[in-house]
């Protein structure tokens, strides 16, 4: 199996033997792992850390893909890939060097290729005379190949051919599908799932209402899939949702539907399944008492009593015949002292 | 009249409503399946493959996405606002559209050993606080870890209880007996992460692993040896095997007090060595250094010319060997003909 590159910075696992191969720019740790029998363990604080984002979690987080060319790849090809590394850019790998990966026969080196790179969702290119300009977008359930859809790209406009800005990198995309292909059809279903998957952007609670700039727009025709990006233009309308205008960017991709490999439906169900109880997180120092009230604790600095700021309250105050009883009383004292 | 008029009122109020939603109505025969909390939305309507042909594609594919788009900001627009820093931001439900996971849902860890206890005991675990009053330095301190409350090891002075030998170092017996709780605790920790996922440990060199070293199946091999009742006296050596001698202690030292005259030998020899003008010499290791020595530089010469100068001949080293010392081990090489 041939090395694939890498665009950042190598790894040094020295007591790995397999991870010599692969480095992920992703993963900058040295050698504070211990392997044996399988089970890694970690020598520092950081790579403990590192061990642990890695571990499988209650709600997880966003998927990362890696963006994979394959062992002859065309000009479209290429360019297709790095679109859609722009577009997936925080998280996404991009492999750039050939690997001799066949996907359908053999899939263990992408489970491989995944395992290192911790990443979920991959993009495999690569164009020969039988199947030209062929992407094939998949996903993965624990580092097993779940779905593989293989696509060929008939059309491709890349983003720089269109000359108009893009919106920032990052952004999540309003997914918009077209066509009742999409529901009919068993593997266009599939496909529309394994499509959301991917360019879904992470999952978030709110979005702020002016930065829905980017539309990925996918429409299923004749057996064909046109995936177009657009960038929104919110204009005032009368009322407060505005009108919208479409602006033509990014890559845009005409597919047509090749081989394709689906999970049984028994894998398919045991990836859905859900952990139980999914907590809310809990705050910290807060407690209640058996009535209900709300107490949290707080460590005080050393107060100066003398200095406290107490309220004024005027008939305590001390009153100027008393005062200079006491001063005369204190002089008094001060003189005897001095004798 | 009245009644005219308020119908009129209300038909036009209706007609300036229509004009203003004209902008942003689309109209369509299947109304769309929305997910606003990924921001998805599906079309099932058919789309006319005529008009397609008919009208340049992206043209058509670019209305019909405008018009997709409307109809998912209206209803995005639909979800409760509020204000965050000065923007204005939509609130998003939970998705609907089932994802697969990327990897399967963690077990939840078996219990360790004090955990089976506590429940079985009902010890409830008692939150305690992060901050504790120190009264040496009349502050808020942690409970544990750098700059706690109450460290045992920045004492400068520890009492000698009475029933304690007075010539014992309490110090170090407070150091020893926290490397020995660590050292437990470890242990303890280990060896439940092993019930945990179920991998036996057994002693050293005894854990079956895929890849064994040639030193740990020896050390297999001797711990099996002398694991049976008499401890390996009885057993067997195998055709080539060599018994290991001086198993356990790796340094030998003569009792304390022990056999007066072979002591007293022992110091007179030492004196006498001191004494000696001539030095000690090993001959054989005093010529293998040198030979050594030779090597290296031949082979250095032999780098540097190639091979025109040849090597001389290994040169006798007993002529040089009495610029060495007895012990010549830290000895650098260029101080081969040293004066003593």
């Amino acid at each position: 199996m041939k090395v694939p590159g890498s665009t950042g910075s190598g790894c040094r696992f020295a007591g790995f033997t397999v991870c010599s191969y692969t480095c992920s720019h992703r993963c900058g740790q040295t050698h504070t792992m211990a392997h044996r029998d399988g089970i890694v363990k970690a020598k520092t604080r950081r790579s403990k850390r590192f061990l642990q984002s890695r571990e499988p979690k209650l709600t997880e987080g966003q998927k990362s893909s890696m963006i994979i060319r394959g062992g002859n790849s065309s000009e479209t090809v290429s360019q297709a890939l790095k679109d859609v590394y722009a577009l997936k850019k925080p998280n996404a790998v991009l492999y750039k060097r050939k690997n001799m990966v066949r996907p359908f026969d053999d899939s263990t080196a992408l489970e491989f290729f995944s395992k290192k790179s911790d990443c979920s969702l991959f993009l495999f290119g690569s164009h020969n005379k039988k199947r030209p300009n062929n992407l094939i977008f998949g996903r993965m359930f624990d580092f097993h190949v779940l779905d593989m859809f293989e696509l060929g790209i008939e059309r491709f406009v890349s983003l720089r051919d269109v000359k108009t800005d893009t919106c920032p990198e990052g952004t999540k995309p309003l997914l918009v599908f077209a066509g009742e292909l999409f529901e009919t059809d068993r593997e266009h279903q599939r496909l529309r799932n394994l499509l959301t998957d991917f360019f879904c952007g992470p999952r978030v609670s709110a979005v702020r209402l002016a930065g829905l700039e980017h539309v990925l727009h996918f429409t299923a025709l004749e057996g064909k899939i046109y995936m177009r990006s657009y960038k929104v233009l919110l204009k005032k309308s009368g009322c407060r949702t505005p009108r919208i205008q479409l602006q033509d960017m990014g890559p845009s991709f005409d597919f047509v539907m090749r081989r394709n490999h689906m999970a049984s439906d028994d894998l398919y169900k045991t990836a859905h399944r859900q952990p139980r109880g999914v907590k809310p997180k809990k705050k910290k120092n807060i407690s209640h008492d058996a009535f209900g009230t709300r107490l949290g604790r707080l460590h005080m600095q050393k107060q100066d009593l003398d200095k406290l700021q107490t309220r004024k309250m005027k008939g305590l105050r001390k009153r100027r015949g008393e005062q200079t009883a006491e001063t005369a009383a204190a002089a008094a004292k001060a003189p005897r002292t001095d004798e | 009249m009245a009644s005219c008029s308020f119908e009129d009122v209300l038909a036009k109020a209706e007609r300036d409503e229509a004009e203003k939603l004209k902008g942003i109505t689309v109209s369509k025969e299947l109304d769309l399946e929305f997910d606003p909390g990924n921001l998805l939305a599906f079309d099932k309507n058919r789309i006319d493959t005529r008009e397609f042909k008919d009208c340049k594609r992206e043209d058509f594919l670019r209305s019909l996405a405008r018009d997709n788009t409307q109809l998912l900001v209206n209803e995005i627009w639909k979800l409760p606002t509020e204000r965050v820093e000065e923007v204005l931001v939509a609130k998003l439900p939970d998705p609907t559209t089932l994802l697969p996971r990327e990897k399967p849902a963690p077990k939840p860890k078996p219990p360790t050993k004090w955990e089976q206890f506590a429940k079985l005991k009902g010890i409830q675990k008692k939150k305690k606080t992060n901050l504790v009053w120190d009264e040496v330095h009349k502050e808020w301190r942690r409970r544990w870890g750098y700059k706690r409350a109450k460290d045992d090891t920045k004492e400068w002075l520890i009492e000698v209880p009475e029933n304690a030998d007075p010539s014992e170092h309490q110090f170090n017996k407070r150091n020893k007996a926290k490397k020995e709780r660590v050292a437990r605790n470890e242990y303890n920790r280990l060896k439940n992460i092993a019930r945990a996922q179920k991998i036996k440990v057994p002693g050293m060199g005894l854990a079956p692993t895929p890849r064994q070293s040639k030193a740990e199946l020896a050390q297999a091999v001797n711990v099996a040896k002398i694991s049976t009742a008499s401890v390996g006296k009885f057993q067997d050596n195998l055709p080539k095997e060599k018994t290991p001698k001086n198993t356990g202690k790796k340094r030998k030292f003569q009792p304390l007090i022990g056999d007066f005259s072979s002591e007293k030998q022992k110091q007179l020899d030492l004196l006498k060595v001191m004494d000696s003008k001539k030095p000690r010499l090993d001959v054989t290791k005093a010529v293998n250094k040198q030979m050594r020595e030779e090597d290296m530089e031949s082979r250095h010469k032999n780098k540097k010319d190639f091979g025109k100068k040849g090597r001389r001949g290994k040169m006798s080293g007993k002529g040089k060997a009495g610029g060495k010392g007895p012990k010549g081990k830290g000895r650098k090489p260029q101080m081969k003909q040293g004066k003593r």
